[in-house]
């Protein structure tokens, strides 16, 4: 039996690294997008070893809602890529600082 | 109809008199004008002679009632101010000479304003000034004086600027009101004193704790200590300064002089002026029991009626040598309130308001004569072309020569006798003054008289073709005026100053060893037998001497005054700049106010209110936002960095 900890451990990896991966990322807005999913993804552990921990079920039900929401996201995500690909002609996140006040 | 009764009609009658022809002078024209002010005064005139011989043959006993209550503090200031009447002997005497020579005024001003575009204007604001003044002699408490003290100081400005578009009158009127501020300022001090001291402002209550008054005292600069008594006199007299143009505030009266002529007789020679002299001997339970406020009065009364009464002998412009005649007379005045002669003085406050009224209508008489031309040297010889003005001028110049029988002679004499007596520190100085001032009298208006009257015509001839008698409506209150002023010496004589009781004494307050009226009484038996006296007194020889100079220099040999002039240049030239009063109020005053204004002008106003604070806060909010938009670069890490580092802080911030 793998003690509830670490998975809260790993989730906290996670979540650590994909915000890493978007402070630091400077070039690619994909790469932004995949983090973002990274977050939800260890938000997700974290919903399933707490569901594990307490028996109870609502918490895996939510799971399934994130997935979708994150599936939708993504969708939406790439389609203002997409756009924005066809506007400015890249997808440098250095070249995105038009609300430079 | 009962005292009060009448009063109030003597009060009112000129209020809605002036009223009426202020805000109706349309619909009621001129001829309704003149007519409705000029019966109201009227009719309080005839009422103040009823309520004078009710009261000074005591058929009536004096009234002092309040009619309202304007403000009350409540329980927590105990202080009521009322509006009310005190009709004593005082009151009526006041009352009697503004209302006779205010209806005088009237009936002259209908022939000399008759082609004035003012027309209206004028018989509204004189009348508004009658009311002024009788709500100013007629109050029972500090307060009302206080209130017809402003306002007749209003209608004296309005007046003297009543030519609005005369540059010199616009700065005549200023100069008053502002002349005038000064004292009000010592005025109303000394009555803040009187509420905070006395616990109220009404004059009975005042004098009932005056003994209490004089034995506390105040501390104005650290390590001296004045009784309360001296410092309130002392303010209240200041205000009296303004008013009553007493040395060194005695600069606006002159200037006062570019409003028409009728305003000059009936508010800067008669009425208005003497307001300090009346207020001061109304003061006189409080004023008598300080010698050193006696003394104050006594000294400056004495130096404007002889320094100013010297400018009068320099002066060209007619209306202005009977200004500096005025401020002379009115130092006689004080002089006779410092020293404790209060019934002196206010003998020759009532003599005076005849005589230099007609000094004032006549000399206006003149200048309508000569077109309004007011320059002495350009008279001369008029007497033969204006009969009666010249009369009525003359005998108006002897009255205030203290010639006798006329009436300057009675009271004027007797303050100059009862200076001599006065214990009062000072006195000895004020004597000096007052009998030098005499010959100076003499010089001045016979010189006037002399100058405009008599000697060659100096007027091109167009102007002496046109010169002419003035119409009867002008003519009649000079006669009055001149009737009035070689009797009611001869009649007020006994009764005002040394029967038992005196008219007056029941409204006076005299202590017995300051009694110098009843001194000279002791020697005085009738009026005839002071006027056979009179060659035994050094005055009247020095004012003969006087006459005579006057006629040596203006008929007889026409060619001293150049030639004084020539060779006393350095004295003629200090008179001609009225001993430099206006020069040093120009420089200090007016020069000082403007460089100090100035100065809060560029450094408080521009720098501090504009600087700091309005421009000061645009800057900050700048400069911060300058700053602040550093911060936002645009870049989306930086956003999250930012708000990671601050869930981060939060998070602490909330475990530990």
């Amino acid at each position: 039996m793998i003690p509830t900890t670490h998975y809260l451990i790993l989730s906290s990896i996670l979540f650590s690294l994909s915000l890493v991966g978007i402070i630091l990322n400077r070039r690619n807005i994909i790469l932004l997008l995949v983090c973002i999913e990274l977050m939800l993804l260890a938000v997700n552990t974290n919903f399933v070893a707490f569901s594990h921990y307490y028996s109870e079920i609502t918490g895996q039900i939510f799971v399934f809602f994130i997935l979708t929401v994150a599936a939708a996201e993504a969708a939406i995500g790439l389609a203002i890529v997409m756009l924005l690909y066809r506007n400015s002609g890249n997808i440098d996140v250095n070249k995105m600082n038009h609300l430079k006040g | 109809m009962s005292i009060l009764q009448c009063c109030l009609i003597i009060v009112l009658a000129p209020l809605v008199g002036s009223v009426i022809a202020g805000f109706f002078r349309h619909q009621i024209g001129k001829i309704g004008a003149h007519t409705i002010t000029s019966g109201s005064v009227g009719l309080s005139l005839i009422l103040s002679l009823y309520v004078a011989k009710m009261i000074l043959t005591g058929a009536s006993p004096s009234l002092n009632t309040n009619l309202y209550t304007w403000a009350s503090g409540g329980d927590l200031f105990p202080f009521a101010f009322h509006i009310g009447f005190l009709i004593d002997p005082l009151t009526v005497l006041m009352m009697v000479i503004v209302t006779f020579v205010s209806f005088l005024v009237h009936i002259y001003t209908i022939g000399y304003m008759a082609d004035d575009p003012g027309y209206q204007r004028f018989f509204s604001y004189i009348s508004l000034f009658t009311f002024m003044m009788l709500m100013l002699i007629t109050g029972n408490n500090f307060l009302q004086l206080f209130f017809g003290w402003e306002g007749v100081g209003l209608v004296s400005y309005l007046l003297i600027g009543f030519w609005y578009e005369k540059e010199s009158a616009i700065e005549g009127s200023l100069k008053a009101f502002l002349v005038n501020r000064v004292g009000d300022f010592g005025f109303i001090i000394g009555i803040g004193l009187v509420l905070a001291y006395a616990g109220s402002l009404d004059y009975a209550a005042v004098f009932r704790s005056s003994s209490s008054l004089s034995t506390q005292t105040i501390e104005i600069f650290s390590g001296h200590s004045w009784s309360v008594l001296t410092v309130i006199c002392i303010f209240l007299f200041i205000g009296a300064m303004g008013k009553s143009a007493q040395v060194p505030l005695h600069v606006w009266l002159p200037e006062s002089m570019e409003g028409p002529t009728p305003i000059s007789a009936l508010i800067h020679a008669a009425t208005m002026v003497t307001a300090g002299v009346f207020m001061v001997a109304r003061i006189s339970p409080l004023i008598e029991l300080s010698t050193t406020a006696l003394s104050f009065v006594l000294i400056v009364g004495a130096t404007g009626a002889l320094f100013t009464g010297i400018l009068a002998i320099v002066m060209n412009d007619i209306k202005r040598v009977i200004a500096y005649s005025t401020l002379s007379q009115l130092g006689y005045m004080m002089v006779a309130m410092g020293a404790s002669a209060y019934s002196a003085g206010l003998f020759h406050l009532t003599t005076h308001a005849c005589f230099k009224a007609l000094l004032f209508l006549g000399a206006g008489s003149v200048i309508m004569g000569m077109h309004h031309e007011q320059d002495m040297r350009k008279m001369g010889g008029l007497w033969r072309k204006m009969p009666i003005t010249y009369v009525t001028f003359l005998i108006g110049s002897l009255a205030l020569c203290a010639i006798p029988p006329f009436a300057g002679f009675y009271s004027k004499d007797t303050i100059i006798e009862a200076v001599g007596l006065s214990t009062t520190p000072g006195g000895s100085y004020a004597y000096f003054c007052v009998v030098m001032g005499a010959m100076c009298t003499a010089i001045y208006s016979f010189r006037a008289l002399f100058m405009t009257f008599h000697g060659k015509p100096r007027m091109d001839e167009e102007t002496l073709s046109h010169v002419h008698e003035s119409p009867w409506v002008v003519l009649f209150p000079l006669i009055i005026l001149a009737i009035a002023s070689i009797v009611v010496g001869y009649l007020l004589y006994m009764p005002m100053l040394f029967d038992n009781p005196t008219l007056l004494s029941s409204s006076l307050f005299i202590l017995p060893e300051h009694n110098v009226l009843a001194e000279i009484a002791k020697e005085v038996s009738s009026p005839w037998m002071s006027m056979l006296e009179a060659p035994h007194s050094l005055v009247f020889w020095l004012t003969l001497i006087g006459i005579f100079i006057a006629y040596l220099c203006y008929i007889l040999i026409p060619s001293i005054p150049s030639f004084i002039v020539k060779y006393f240049n350095i004295i003629y030239r200090i008179l001609m700049d009225k001993y430099g009063f206006d020069s040093l109020n120009d420089f200090v005053f007016v020069r000082g106010t403007k460089s100090l204004g100035r100065l809060f002008y560029n450094v408080s106003d521009q720098k501090l209110i504009d600087g700091f604070f309005v421009n000061g806060t645009g800057r900050t909010v700048r400069w911060f936002a300058t700053k602040g938009r550093l911060i936002q670069d645009g870049y989306l890490n930086h956003y999250i960095a930012v708000m990671v580092l601050g869930v981060f802080g939060f998070l602490c911030w909330l475990i530990f």
